[in-house]
C-alpha cells in the first residue's frame, strides 16, 4: 500500500491487538500496520463531508424504543445454556483461574 | 418423471396444491441434486434426514388442509441463522462445534409456514466478505463459470449458488453491505434486502447490528416475495424489529408501474464501470420506460462517502459484537497460560484474517481519543446519506442502479489491497446505511456469458413498489439463462 504517512504504526497494532484480545506475531505487525493504515487512510476522505450541525444517525427507521414490563419472561434453561460449554462441571461453567 | 428441481417455488407450491407431487417427492429430488453437487461446496451442514421427516409431516398437514405460505418447500438456510439442534457455524472455526438449543426468529417463522430445511449454507466468515472466500469451510464455487472457477459473491455465496444450481427452491440470506444482492447478481438469482427491521435479528449471528438485515435469495421476483412474507414479522425479542403488518407481497408482483417515477442517480456512473454494465443499466431504463414508468435524473451527492462510512460503522459494531467469543461459555477454547492468554489464543485460533482485520479496525476507531473522529463522524455522514435519499423521494418512487460493479470474478484472484474487495459493495451499501429496501434481479449476460444484476431501491417500508417494479423489470428482461450443470458427472 502506497500511503505516504502511515496512520497506524507497529506500536499501535500491538495496542489494538491487546485491546481486541488477539495475538499478533512480531513478523505480522508491519504488514498489519500497512493494511490498517491503508484502510484508515481511505476512510480519511470522510473529513471532506460537511457534518456541521448534523445529528449522528442512531437508527435506520425512526421509531421509539419499545418498553416492556420488568418481569422475568424466560429462564430455567441451565442445561441448554451449558450444552455448548467448552468445559462444565456440576452445572457450572469451568473457566481458567482469574485471581491468584 | 419431470425434474422437480426445475420448478420455481411458486410453481412447486402450486404443484403440491394440485396433488401433482408430494413434499416428500420434491424434497427427495432436491436431496439428490444436493448430493450430486458437493463440488460447489454450497453447504456447511446438510440435514437430509430431518428434511425428509419434515416433508412427511408437511404432507400430513396438507392432507388436513393446514397449508402454510411455504408449505412443504425444500429450502436452504444461511449458516448464520441459529437452528435448534443443527450446527450453526457462521463460517467460522470459533463456532465449529456450536449446536444451538434454540431457533432464530426468522427460521422459526418459516418453520411455522411449512419450511423443509435441507441444510445450512456456506458463507463468508461472520458474513464478512464479498466472494465467499473467507469461509473456514472453503470457498463456494459459482455454478456459472468460464474456463476457470468463479466466486459466487458474498457473503451469502452458498445461498446464491444453491439457488442458481437448483439445489433448493430458495434460501435465506443476510445483507449488511450487499451480502444478499451482490451474490444474487453474480449467480443470476433474485435477492432482496427488505427495510431494516422487517425481519427480526433475534437468533441470527450478529455482524453489524444497525446494518444487518435478513432476506431471501430466490429464482424469481415472485418467489422472493413469497419467501420474504414467510420470514418477516414483528418480534418483541428484537428491539429494532418494526411493529408493522406484513403485506401480501406476492400480490405486488405483476402490478402495473405505469406513471411510476424511477430515479437514475448520476453518482452511480463511476469511473471504470465496465461497458457491459453501462449497457445493462441503459437497457433497464428502456425496459422500465416501455412498462410505462417515467425516468428522472436524480442526485445522491454523498454516495462516494457511503463505503468509507460503512467501513467505520460495520467494523466498530463487529468488534463489539464479536467480543462475546471468548471461549468461556460456548465455541472454541484454546488454553493459554492465564485467562487473558486463553482469550487471546482462542480468538487468534478461532477467527480468520479478514475477521481479525475488521475487529482491529473497529477496536481502533472506537478506542479512546478516536471515537469522535471516526465513529461519530461516520454516523453523521450516514445521516447525510439518508438526507440524500429523502431529497430524492421528492422526485421519484424508486431508484434503478446496477447491483455490482463487475461480473463474477475468478476464485483465488489475488487481492493485495483489502479496499479493492470492499468496492464490490459500492452500489449496495447505501441502502444498508439508510435502512432502505433493495432488490437485485438478473437482467442480462455479459460478453463472457456471465450474469449481471440490476438493483431497485425503494422507500422505507415500500417493498410493495419495489416488488412491482422488479417484477416489471423481470418480465422485460426475460432472463431465463441457467448455468450448465457441469458438476453432474
Amino acid at each position: 500500500m502506497s500511503n505516504q504517512k502511515n496512520v497506524v504504526n507497529v506500536e499501535d497494532v500491538k495496542k489494538i491487538a491487546r485491546l481486541s484480545r488477539l495475538h499478533v506475531e512480531d513478523t505480522e505487525l508491519q504488514s498489519l500496520a500497512d493494511d490498517l493504515s491503508g484502510i484508515l487512510g481511505w476512510i480519511e476522505q470522510l473529513n471532506e463531508v460537511d457534518v456541521d450541525k448534523v445529528k449522528p444517525m442512531t437508527s435506520a427507521v425512526a421509531m421509539k424504543s419499545p418498553m416492556r414490563k420488568d418481569i422475568v419472561s424466560d429462564g430455567g434453561k441451565r442445561d441448554q445454556i451449558l450444552k455448548n460449554a467448552p468445559k462444565e462441571d456440576d452445572g457450572f461453567f469451568v473457566v481458567p483461574r482469574s485471581v491468584e | 418423471m419431470t425434474d422437480l428441481t426445475k420448478y420455481t417455488l411458486d410453481e412447486a407450491l402450486g404443484g403440491m396444491n394440485k396433488g401433482d407431487f408430494t413434499s416428500v417427492e420434491l424434497t427427495q429430488a432436491h436431496i439428490s441434486a444436493c448430493e450430486s453437487a458437493t463440488e460447489l461446496n454450497a453447504f456447511v451442514t446438510t440435514s437430509f434426514e430431518q428434511a425428509l421427516e419434515a416433508a412427511k409431516n408437511s404432507d400430513l398437514r396438507r392432507a388436513k388442509g393446514e397449508i402454510g405460505i411455504i408449505e412443504g418447500a425444500p429450502l436452504g438456510v444461511k449458516d448464520l441463522f441459529c437452528t435448534d439442534g443443527v450446527k450453526t457455524t457462521a463460517g467460522s472455526n470459533i463456532l465449529d462445534q456450536f449446536e444451538p438449543t434454540y431457533e432464530s426468529a426468522v427460521t422459526a417463522n418459516m418453520n411455522a409456514q411449512g419450511m423443509v430445511m435441507l441444510g445450512k449454507l456456506n458463507l463468508d466468515e461472520f458474513a464478512m466478505g464479498s466472494s465467499n472466500e473467507t469461509s473456514a469451510y472453503g470457498p463456494v464455487i459459482n455454478p456459472w463459470r468460464k474456463e476457470e472457477n468463479l466466486v459466487p459473491g458474498g457473503s451469502s455465496g452458498g445461498s446464491a449458488a444453491a439457488v442458481a444450481a437448483d439445489l433448493c427452491l430458495g434460501a435465506t440470506a443476510t445483507d449488511t453491505g450487499g451480502s444478499i444482492r451482490q451474490p444474487a447478481s453474480f449467480t443470476g438469482t433474485v435477492g432482496i434486502k427488505p427495510t431494516y427491521g422487517r425481519c427480526s435479528r433475534w437468533g441470527t449471528v450478529a455482524f453489524a447490528s444497525s446494518l444487518d438485515q435478513a432476506g431471501p435469495i430466490a429464482k424469481t421476483v415472485k418467489d422472493a416475495a413469497i419467501l420474504l412474507q414467510s420470514m418477516a414479522g414483528y418480534d418483541e425479542k428484537d428491539s429494532t424489529s418494526l411493529n408493522v403488518p406484513v403485506p401480501d407481497w406476492k400480490a405486488s408482483c405483476g402490478k402495473s408501474i405505469k406513471g411510476q417515477k424511477i430515479g437514475i442517480p448520476k453518482e452511480y456512473m463511476i469511473d471504470g464501470m465496465p461497458d457491459d454494465i453501462k449497457k445493462l443499466w441503459d437497457n433497464g431504463i428502456e425496459w422500465l420506460k416501455d412498462s410505462g414508468a417515467e425516468i428522472v435524473p436524480i442526485s445522491l451527492p454523498h454516495t462516494k462517502y457511503a463505503l468509507p462510512a460503512y467501513y467505520v460503522v460495520a467494523p466498530a459494531e463487529a468488534s463489539s459484537n464479536l467480543a462475546r467469543y471468548d471461549g468461556m461459555r460456548y465455541g472454541l477454547r484454546t488454553n493459554g497460560s492465564d485467562l487473558n492468554d486463553t482469550y487471546a489464543r482462542t480468538r487468534t485460533m478461532g477467527f480468520g484474517d479478514e475477521v481479525k482485520r475488521r475487529i482491529m479496525i473497529g477496536t481502533y476507531v472506537l478506542s479512546a481519543g478516536y471515537y469522535d473522529a471516526y465513529y461519530l463522524r461516520a454516523q453523521k455522514v450516514r445521516a447525510r446519506i439518508v438526507e440524500d435519499f429523502e431529497n430524492a423521494w421528492y422526485k421519484c418512487d424508486t431508484i434503478l442502479t446496477p447491483t455490482a460493479p463487475s461480473a463474477p470474478f475468478a476464485l483465488g484472484r489475488k487481492v493485495v489491497d483489502p479496499v479493492e474487495m470492499y468496492l464490490n459493495d459500492i452500489f449496495t451499501v447505501t441502502t444498508n446505511l439508510a435502512g432502505l429496501p433493495g432488490i437485485s434481479i438478473p437482467a442480462g449476460l455479459n460478453a463472457d456469458g456471465l450474469p449481471l444484476g440490476l438493483q431497485i431501491i425503494g422507500k422505507a417500508l415500500d417493498e410493495d413498489t419495489v416488488f412491482a417494479t422488479a417484477s416489471a423489470l423481470e418480465s422485460a428482461a426475460d432472463f431465463n439463462s441457467k448455468p450448465a450443470k457441469w458438476w453432474i458427472k
